[in-house]
């Protein structure tokens, strides 16, 4: 095999760069949502099951554990964190995918947080679960006013995670919560966005999975709101 | 009348650069910097990175037009969602003899050519046009899985794209 591959690959090698057989880079594929491009639910719950697992699993490269042996930190990162990085990259990617698929017209970056946050509501929802989310709400806390709360009552995430009573405080959609972070973060509005749990789990409770995403813009954010809503 | 074309992440530093010149109206596709003032090119773009980033909190659209401009030298921008910038810097040519005793501009091209123009609404439709191109490869770089927030592009399918871009419209 590698014998007969050898004279190919030396033609090409000029660029450093291999084409696939069908020479199709990824440049060739289309952007825009073709009707079959839907994807099975029983997949992805397989492949997050074992995200999940993989999260949970205190596996570390040398570098963490010596990182971890020096500073004597609160090392390794807890496997809700782990999760949250895991959305990160993929919150990047769906801000300018969803806004490309937009009609030219109302192709807008998103100028304040309410914006964004309805962006995130129905265009992030409505693209990774197929609905929009369920409520959209700002912290009553009148010494928060920089946090505000996103409501699912049933996560598809969580459908057939079930979390065992000592680890009661993680919370799967953290996946989640990383994704919002990265569509937050790539919209220049940096927040930090954690996943809790408000469900109650005692029956005639409609949904007890229900979640909530509490963002927690940074300040320099709330400055540029508040200075951007005078002017 | 020549085009230098960057990209600038979100920490203003560049992902990919491309110089070129006018294929219309008999151009020939190289770009024409005089030689010294080549690298002034980056220093000018980042300059206006300032202004991008005041015009960018008063209007929503991503294509912000023509918004700085440095002497010969006219810079417009087009915002991505993710807060990357792509600038054209575009420097139309002098009609002055060159040392060699060559016109270097087209004589008969007319000063309604995108060239010779650089704030006129054709140029900025021209622009336009081109910047939504780049965007779409843009994308289509960015969804990569292996590809993570402000790393250089070096893909040379992508700079061809780019390249087949500014022909078409520029």
């Amino acid at each position: 095999m590698s014998t007969s591959q050898a004279p190919g690959a030396g033609a090409k090698e000029q660029s450093g760069l291999r084409y696939p057989t069908s020479g199709k880079t990824i440049y060739h594929r289309p952007l825009n949502r073709a009707k079959t491009a839907e994807l099975s639910g029983a997949s992805f719950a397989y492949l997050f099951s074992e995200m999940v697992n993989y999260a949970s699993k205190k596996i570390e490269s040398i570098q963490d554990l010596e990182k971890s042996i020096a500073s004597n930190a609160s090392f390794p990162p807890s496997s809700s964190s782990r999760l949250n990085i895991q959305g990160h990259p993929i919150g990047l990617k769906l801000l300018d995918l969803l806004l490309y698929r937009e009609p030219p017209r109302t192709q807008t970056r998103s100028l304040n947080i309410i914006t964004l946050l309805h962006f995130i509501k129905i265009n992030v929802w409505q693209h990774l679960f197929g609905q929009a989310a369920d409520g959209l709400e700002r912290s009553s806390d009148p010494a928060k006013p920089d946090e505000y709360m996103i409501i699912d009552n049933e996560p598809l995430v969580n459908r057939f995670i079930s979390v065992p009573r000592d680890m009661s405080q993680l919370n799967c959609a953290a996946y989640v919560a990383g994704i919002v972070e990265g569509v937050c973060d790539g919209a220049a509005f940096p927040a930090r966005v954690t996943a809790h749990s408000v469900g109650k789990q005692d029956d005639g409770e409609m949904w007890p999975g229900r979640t909530v995403f509490l963002v927690k813009f940074l300040p320099d954010v709330m400055e540029r709101e508040n200075f951007l809503g005078k002017s | 009348m020549s085009y230098y074309f960057v990209i600038v992440g979100t920490q203003d530093n560049p992902l990919f650069e491309h110089e070129f010149g006018t294929s219309k109206a008999g151009g020939d596709g190289q770009a024409r910097f005089p030689e010294q003032a080549r690298h002034m090119n980056q220093f000018i773009v980042h300059s206006s990175l300032d202004i991008v980033e005041e015009v960018q909190w008063g209007a929503g659209q991503m294509y912000l037009k023509c918004i700085d401009r440095f002497f010969n030298n006219y810079v417009s921008c087009f915002l991505t969602g993710g807060n990357v910038k792509f600038m054209l810097l575009h420097q139309p040519p002098s009609s002055a003899v060159s040392s060699t005793g060559v016109v270097l501009a087209n004589p008969r091209g007319s000063t309604s050519t995108i060239a010779a123009n650089p704030t006129s609404p054709q140029t900025e439709e021209a622009v336009r046009s081109f910047m939504l191109e780049v965007y779409e490869s843009w994308v289509k770089t960015i969804m990569s899985p292996f590809y993570n927030v402000n790393m250089e592009v070096r893909s040379p399918v992508f700079r061809q794209r780019v390249a087949a871009a500014g022909r078409k419209y520029l």
